[in-house]
């Protein structure tokens, strides 16, 4: 079955020729049209709209967007805070940054709506440390906006004013956890908090009720109240619904981002086809579908089981390349959408060394709160760097298993799953390379091997 | 004795045991209830729960409910209503009881997790305990032992981070026992408000420090050290001195204020090494001043009162209680008793008997200082409200007024007046220095002195009868303190040579006075209190409970107390 085309709802005009980032170029395409419609609708229909799409979060969780809307404290009497959560660091992810460079404008509409939605009166863009260049669109892009009476006091005359600040992280990648984010927002250390009771919906911001959502997520939340939540739904598939994209890197012929619906494309089709397959000369190794903590997917598995569609249960037998693109159908063979970070592997990689990489990122960012995350995510860069460059044990897999199977559901955050997953399914999909390393690193590796880090 | 409110109750089963808790307990302390034991590190009853240590992860399960009919879902093996468990463990130290709450604690998922956290916590540990001063109180190697795996897979290399940092004047860290509970961080936020701790770095190479320029120099430093579940921050003062397990300990007070802190008093061998704080949620939870940590070296200070002296020479007790009784004769009629807001409630009664005796006039000296609204107070007297309890005096004196960084004495105005007139040519002092509480050098001079006390001072060395008597470490007895709470402590140490009880020298002036004094030994002076003091009728030293009990203050609402809010006190608004 030859693959989709894309359906570029929120890439629409990301590296389009002539399209620039200002507000004009914007209005030009239609932009603000749909806050100036939505500014005079209830905000209850907005949540409404929002509800029926069916969007899910495209931060990571995949959490539906209108449930967690209806999750937040409006008895409270306390103001009610939306964060955007700008801090894009999933390893192999870089969607949020093209729109923040190229359609800022975007996502400050479908912020602006989500606002008005909630009766929000101050947002706050939490954008990645390491992207200064961003921040200074952002702040150019809401000062044009605040100009043209689109954020600000009395917007469009309705008599409802909504500030956004932009404030640039600390450069951590748990900074994007979104407690910890709103640690880090209040100036403290990003330290994610317990849940219960540091619910954002009830206690986030200076203990206000808050949003996080993500920036992808909230430009949806445009094109659901433009088109109406029940068409919305009616893109990608059920459960599953609006459009995905895709930040594919790593050995493929077309690496990039692609925008398609919602679980209808496979994760072979995306490769193969959109991104061109392999190398010349290589073989597809391996694939990590959602950014680095999402579970390793093994070119050749197979996975089997039941699933629902419609109303009925069928049987599916799927190779990796079979694999639909989205939440539900990633979940049940046992790894995650995630951010929508797709990393491809070739023959040319070592597994021990490409786990030895991702180690030592999770052990650099790991906020150091709990014990188990804390020392376990060092253990696991120290095991693997020592197998890379010193002295690898054939025990090493069944050590490395041992210590990643003590983290996960043990943790403040879900940084102690992202940090343990890589390990765990590393080891169950290529156990052996683990096992046989010691011999394998007596060959000499291919001259146009990546140097490790 | 007022009774305390009665707190709501939830039922929640730990390990199949049922108990009924105060709402709002958590997990950890309602299992303590049950005797079970959650290991914990980060967790402090009175500090915020941050659950990061991970060490108190437990089953936790709610009763079912059929989600469309609200009824319980019943489980037909047990005929009991159906339990929801959590698949993923949760802490107990953020779980408050809700009712039908149900805790397992002994499942190998739980031995899983404190195994897998007690290795983490190791992995990068020194381990160096025989050369550390937390062994023997340190929860890192009373928890490996207990829920630990007992070997280690552990082959790296180790974190280096910073030894032997002085975090303050009395603090000591060394970073890499750290296993970053952040409990001294919260303390030094919440409780005595100097945030002067943080940790800089990230994940495993996190590192406890102070902010630059601060320094962990406030009067609480130390509570960091009482706190810290590991050898991480140990007392400059105390470390290596000697093991905990050779200590015996002992209930104290702290004498410093009339806040009342609960103390352990560390002794060997008649020596103390350390005072650390004893918890009462009434006063003073589980904290303590700095200050009133080391008040037990004025037991060898150079200026202790070691020999009975009459007239300036050597003697020995009877000889100077008679050459006392032998100026009293002289002067009847002329006497004055100064009494001490730091004299025991014990003390304070017999002083009030030889008083009586002599027929002579009592006072108390006054002892301000600024409060600082959390354990030491600004009336720098133990046991001022003893004094009206005892009805040694019946109101107090107009106190002095604090002055920054100084203890103003005074109260002694009147009694001033009455030397100058000529009308008291005697004082007894029971332990109070007359020149340091405002009378002047010919005041002094004008009146024969028969001083008690502890240290040296101006009204000793102008004294014609001094008789050397105990600091609170060598002998038991009560306080009063501020909220009117009586509260015992105990003899830690035998008192030095060449001084005794303040007891008994009382007793045998009252005697030599011509009264009947009771013996001085506290069962007899309790039985004599409680006939003689209304409010302390059903009492008796032994039956005191460790954390005190509450008078009624309110007959002395209007007396000129000087203290402001501090932990667990508001000053009674007239
Ligand atoms: C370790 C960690 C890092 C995260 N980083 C990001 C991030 O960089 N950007 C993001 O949008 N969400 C991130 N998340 C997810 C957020 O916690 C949060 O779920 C998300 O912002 C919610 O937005 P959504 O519902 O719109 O997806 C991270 C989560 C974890 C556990
Ligand atoms: S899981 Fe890791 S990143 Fe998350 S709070 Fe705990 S130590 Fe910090
Ligand atoms: S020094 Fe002690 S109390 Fe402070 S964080 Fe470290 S282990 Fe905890
Ligand atoms: S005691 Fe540390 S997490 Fe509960």
């Amino acid at each position: 079955m030859p693959a989709p085309v894309q359906r570029r709802l929120i890439f629409e005009h990301i590296d389009e020729p002539g399209y620039t980032n200002d507000l004009a170029c914007y209005q030009q395409h239609g932009g603000y049209a749909v806050l100036r419609q939505a500014v005079t609708r209830k905000p209850e229909e907005l949540i409404d709209e929002v509800k029926k799409s069916g969007l899910r979060g495209r931060g990571g969780a995949g959490f539906p967007c209108g449930v967690k809307w209806g999750l937040v404290d409006r008895k409270s009497g306390k103001p009610i805070y939306l964060i955007v959560n700008a801090d894009e660091s999933e390893p192999g992810t870089f969607k949020d940054r093209s729109i923040i460079h190229q359609d800022p404008h975007q996502l400050i509409e479908g912020t602006m709506i989500s606002c008005f939605a909630n009766n929000v009166q101050q947002a706050y863009i939490y954008i990645r440390g390491e992207m200064p260049h961003g921040a200074r669109i952002l702040e150019k892009a809401i000062a044009e906006a605040r100009a043209a009476n689109l954020v600000g006091p009395n917007i469009l005359g309705t008599g409802y004013s909504c500030e956004i600040y932009v404030h640039r992280g600390a450069g951590a990648y748990i900074c994007g956890e979104e407690t910890g984010l709103i640690e880090s927002l209040e100036g403290k250390r990003a330290n994610p908090r317990i849940k219960p009771p540091y619910f954002p919906a009830v206690l986030g911001l200076y203990q206000c009720p808050t949003i996080v959502n993500n920036v992808e997520t909230l430009c949806h939340v445009k094109h659901i109240v433009a088109m109406g939540g029940e068409a919305y739904g009616k893109i990608g598939t059920p459960g599953n619904t609006g459009t995905r994209i895709f930040c594919v890197s790593g050995h493929v012929q077309r690496p990039g981002y692609y925008e398609f619906e919602a679980g209808r494309i496979t994760l072979g089709q995306l490769v193969n086809e959109v991104c061109g397959g392999p190398l010349p000369g290589r073989t597809l190794k391996a694939v990590i579908p959602g950014g680095s903590s999402a579970k390793i997917l093994r070119f050749g598995e197979r996975f089997k089981g039941k699933r629902k569609v419609g109303v009925e249960m069928v049987d599916y037998d799927w190779g990796v390349e079979d694999v639909p693109m989205d939440f539900d159908s990633l979940a049940m063979i046992g790894t995650m959408g995630g951010s929508g970070g797709v990393i491809v592997m070739d023959d040319t990689v070592n597994m021990v060394e490409a786990l030895a990489n991702i180690n030592a990122f999770y052990a650099h960012e790991s906020c150091g709160q709990c014990t188990p995350c804390r020392e376990g995510s060092l253990w696991m860069k120290r095991i693997t760097t020592r197998m890379v460059l010193g002295q690898a044990r054939t025990e090493d897999a069944a050590l490395l298993k041992g210590v990643a199977d003590q983290i996960p559901g043990r943790t403040i955050c879900a940084f102690g799953e992202a940090c343990s997953w890589p390990t765990q399914s590393f080891l169950a999909k290529f156990g052996d390379e683990f096992k046989g390393y010691a011999e394998a690193k007596k060959t000499a590796k291919p001259a146009e091997a990546a140097p490790l880090i | 004795m007022i009774a305390p409110p009665k707190p709501d109750l939830v039922t929640v089963n730990i390990d199949g045991k049922e108990i009924a808790v105060p709402k709002g307990t958590n997990v950890i302390e309602a299992a303590r209830l049950v005797g079970v034991d959650v290991p914990h590190y980060c967790y402090h009853p009175k500090l915020t729960v941050v659950g990061n240590c991970r060490m108190c992860l437990v089953e936790m399960g709610t009763p079912a409910f059929d989600p469309a009919t609200k009824t319980p879902v019943m489980d037909p093996a047990t005929g009991l209503q159906k339990i929801n468990w959590i698949p993923r463990p949760q802490i107990g130290c953020g779980t408050n009881a809700t009712p039908g709450l149900h805790i397992r604690t002994n499942t190998p998922l739980v031995k899983d997790c404190r195994e897998g956290v007690m290795e983490f916590l190791l992995i990068n540990h020194p381990l160096d305990c025989p050369i550390c001063d937390q062994a023997g109180e340190c929860k890192l190697q009373e928890q490996s032992t207990g829920y630990g795996r007992g070997y280690s897979r552990y082959i790296e290399q180790k974190n280096v981070k910073p030894k032997r940092t002085q975090l303050g004047p009395r603090v000591t860290l060394d970073d890499e026992r750290c296993i970053l509970c952040s409990r001294c961080i919260r303390f030094s936020k919440e409780v005595a408000k100097d945030d002067v701790l943080g940790f800089i770095d990230r994940g495993s190479h996190s590192t406890l420090t102070c902010y630059p320029g601060k320094q962990l120099a406030n009067n609480y430093s130390l509570n960091t050290v009482d706190i810290c579940p590991v050898g991480a921050l140990t007392s400059t003062d105390f470390r290596f001195k000697m093991r905990v397990w050779f200590l015996k300990q002992t209930d104290g007070i702290d004498p410093e204020s009339s806040a009342g802190a609960n103390t352990v008093v560390w002794s060997r061998e008649g020596v103390i090494y350390r005072i650390t704080p004893r918890r009462n949620d009434e006063v003073n939870d589980t904290w303590m001043a700095d200050s009133g940590r080391i008040l037990y070296k004025e037991i060898a200070a150079p200026d202790r009162l070691t020999a009975v002296k009459v007239n300036g020479a050597d003697s020995g007790l009877d000889i100077a209680v008679n050459a006392a009784v032998a100026i009293f004769k002289a002067n009847a009629g002329g006497i004055a008793v100064v009494g001490s807001g730091r004299s025991t409630v014990e003390e304070q009664f017999l002083t009030r008997q030889l008083a009586s005796a002599l027929n002579a006039s009592t006072q108390v000296v006054t002892r301000v200082g600024e409060g600082d609204s959390l354990l030491v107070t600004a009336d720098r007297n133990p046991n001022l409200r003893g004094a009206l309890v005892t009805g040694l005096v019946s109101h107090l004196p107009k106190p002095g007024s604090a002055q920054p960084g100084n203890v103003v004495l005074g109260g002694l105005e009147s009694l001033g007046t009455a030397i100058d007139a000529g009308q008291v040519r005697v004082v007894v002092t029971v332990g109070e220095d007359l020149a340091a509480a405002g009378l002047n050098a010919t005041q002094l001079a004008k009146v024969a002195i028969v001083a008690l006390g502890t240290q040296a001072n101006a009204t000793t060395a102008a004294a014609k009868v001094v008789l050397p008597t105990l600091t609170v470490f060598e002998k038991s007895g009560t306080f009063v303190n501020q909220q009117f709470r009586i509260q015992k402590f105990a003899k830690a140490v035998p008192g030095v040579a060449g001084a005794t009880d303040d007891l008994v020298v009382l007793a045998k002036l009252v005697a030599a006075a011509g009264a009947k004094a009771p013996a001085p030994d506290l069962g007899s002076i309790w039985a004599a209190l409680a006939a003689a003091v209304p409010a302390l009728a059903t009492m008796t030293y032994a039956n005191l409970p460790a954390t005190g009990l509450l008078l009624d203050g309110r007959p002395w609402a209007a007396e000129p107390f000087v203290e402001g809010e501090s932990l667990h006190f508001k000053p009674a608004t007239t």
